[in-house]
């Protein structure tokens, strides 16, 4: 495919069918997606969930062992036509073993023909990314911030970027917000960014994407995904009752309580029948509605080994 | 600050309504752009634009081509005359509901909105 109409209009991203295994195991299954021009998408989901897998599709990094991946018209993989439209920076993205800040500020520009060079120092600045010590000594957050400098002031036409905020510290991850919705009013381009921080990474967001053991689960606008589930929480008895056939996402019990996420919005009538029986109904949170998606019990035992094991920067439960 | 539930867009419409009503932004005057209130609030100027894109659509916003978006002739009084009318709704039907959940009777509540007059809410 030479310049095709798909190069300049159309989906940044478009996925059919794709599929990824790692010795047998399904990394990514049978995913097919679009993702919109100049617009920020969140890729969500537990750890192992597949994200990784597919920011590296999407960057040419690897390919898919079935379907198709196309970055702006182009399969991105061992493809000199797709190489500089889009920039992956990996959470645990490596440089050279003496390189420092100055270096990347050099190299920068000789990869990147949109590189803004004001904004790499703004970002080094807010970020307080110090210029002495060499890269592989940065901290877990100063590192992240390096990342942060490389993907916005690249301005590359696809962004990928995979846990940017990663260690950041709350100001630096103010900063990143900021400075990230800034990039998109100025200079609008694709952006799709993995992250564990829902709530707070929820209103830089137009699209979310969840992943749960390699297979997309959600696909929306982040003001649909607010319609895409409800919470019943009252005494367990009354709940079980009230959400009997309905299809539950997720639920727990404490002590003689019981809290349910279901799909779907909440209809008036069951949030009125609800609220007569002393049950209170309310719209799932984007942050409830990830942690339900991914609260499933394993389909099958092949599953069950593949299913990530819990820590410490998964999504937190339901509750709020 | 952002965050009563509801999503994003409406509550940036929201708020630049308000600063109409508080006349915070008088009519004729330019409101933030959609930039300035993208960063102000860090979120997707998209969320951003469809805001004020509810506020056009109402008439209480208009776009100047080039020149950015101004509020409206006529849009304080038009804002004020909606939310009188909702207001028995989003105000005074929680509040009775309340009242009454907790043993109240309306001549109780009056008396309290009566005490509150007295104690010289301005």
């Amino acid at each position: 495919m030479s310049t095709t109409t798909a190069a300049r209009s159309g989906p940044a991203v478009r996925v059919r069918g794709a599929s990824r295994r790692f010795a047998g195991t399904a990394a990514l299954d049978d995913v097919t997606l679009d993702v919109p021009r100049d617009r920020v998408c969140g890729l969500l989901g537990r750890n192992g969930a597949g994200k990784t897998t597919l920011l590296s599709l999407l960057a040419g990094h690897d390919r898919p062992d079935a379907g198709t991946v196309e970055v702006l018209g182009e399969q991105p993989f061992e493809n000199p036509r797709a190489a500089g439209t889009s920039l992956l920076v990996r959470d645990d993205q490596r440089y050279p073993d003496d390189f420092h800040l100055a270096h990347v500020l050099r190299v920068g520009p000789l990869f990147h023909p949109a590189w803004d060079a004001a904004l790499a120092a703004e970002v080094v600045e807010r970020f307080r990314i110090p210029a002495k010590p060499p890269v592989k000594k940065f901290s877990r957050g100063q590192r992240s911030a390096l990342g942060v400098l490389l993907g916005l002031a690249a301005r590359a036409p696809v962004t990928i970027l995979d846990e940017p905020t990663l260690g950041l510290d709350a100001t630096a991850r103010a900063h990143f917000r900021e400075l990230l919705v800034r990039e998109m009013s100025e200079h609008p381009r694709t952006v799709v960014l993995s992250t564990h921080l829902v709530d707070e990474m929820e209103g830089a967001l137009d699209r979310v994407l969840v992943l749960d053991r390699g297979r997309l689960v959600l696909d929306a606008d982040v003001d649909e995904a607010r319609e895409r589930a409800h919470v019943v929480l009252g005494p367990a008895e009354a709940v079980e009752r009230a959400t009997a056939g309905s299809r539950t996402l997720a639920s727990r019990r404490v002590g003689g309580f019981a809290e349910v996420v279901l799909e779907g919005p909440a209809t008036a009538a069951a949030t009125r029948s609800a609220g007569a029986a002393g049950l209170q109904v309310r719209p799932a949170g984007l942050q409830e509605l990830v942690a339900a998606l991914g609260a499933g019990d394993p389909p099958s035992p092949e599953a069950a080994v593949t299913a990530p094991a819990p820590s410490a920067t998964t999504v937190s439960g339901a509750s709020r | 600050m952002l965050d009563d539930g509801r999503p994003l867009f409406q509550q940036i419409a929201q708020q630049v309504a308000d600063g109409v009503v508080a006349g915070t932004f008088p009519e004729g005057a330019q409101v933030p752009s959609t930039t300035e209130l993208a960063v102000l609030h860090r979120i997707n100027p998209a969320t951003v634009g469809k805001g004020l894109a509810l506020l056009v659509a109402d008439d209480v916003l208009h776009k100047r081509r080039g020149l950015g978006m101004f509020v409206s002739e006529g849009a304080r009084e038009r804002l004020v005359a909606r939310r009188r009318t909702e207001l028995a709704a989003t105000y005074v039907r929680p509040l009775v509901e309340e009242a009454r959940s907790l043993g109240l009777e309306l001549d109780d509540v009056h008396r309290l909105i009566d005490q509150l007059d007295q104690e010289g809410l301005r």
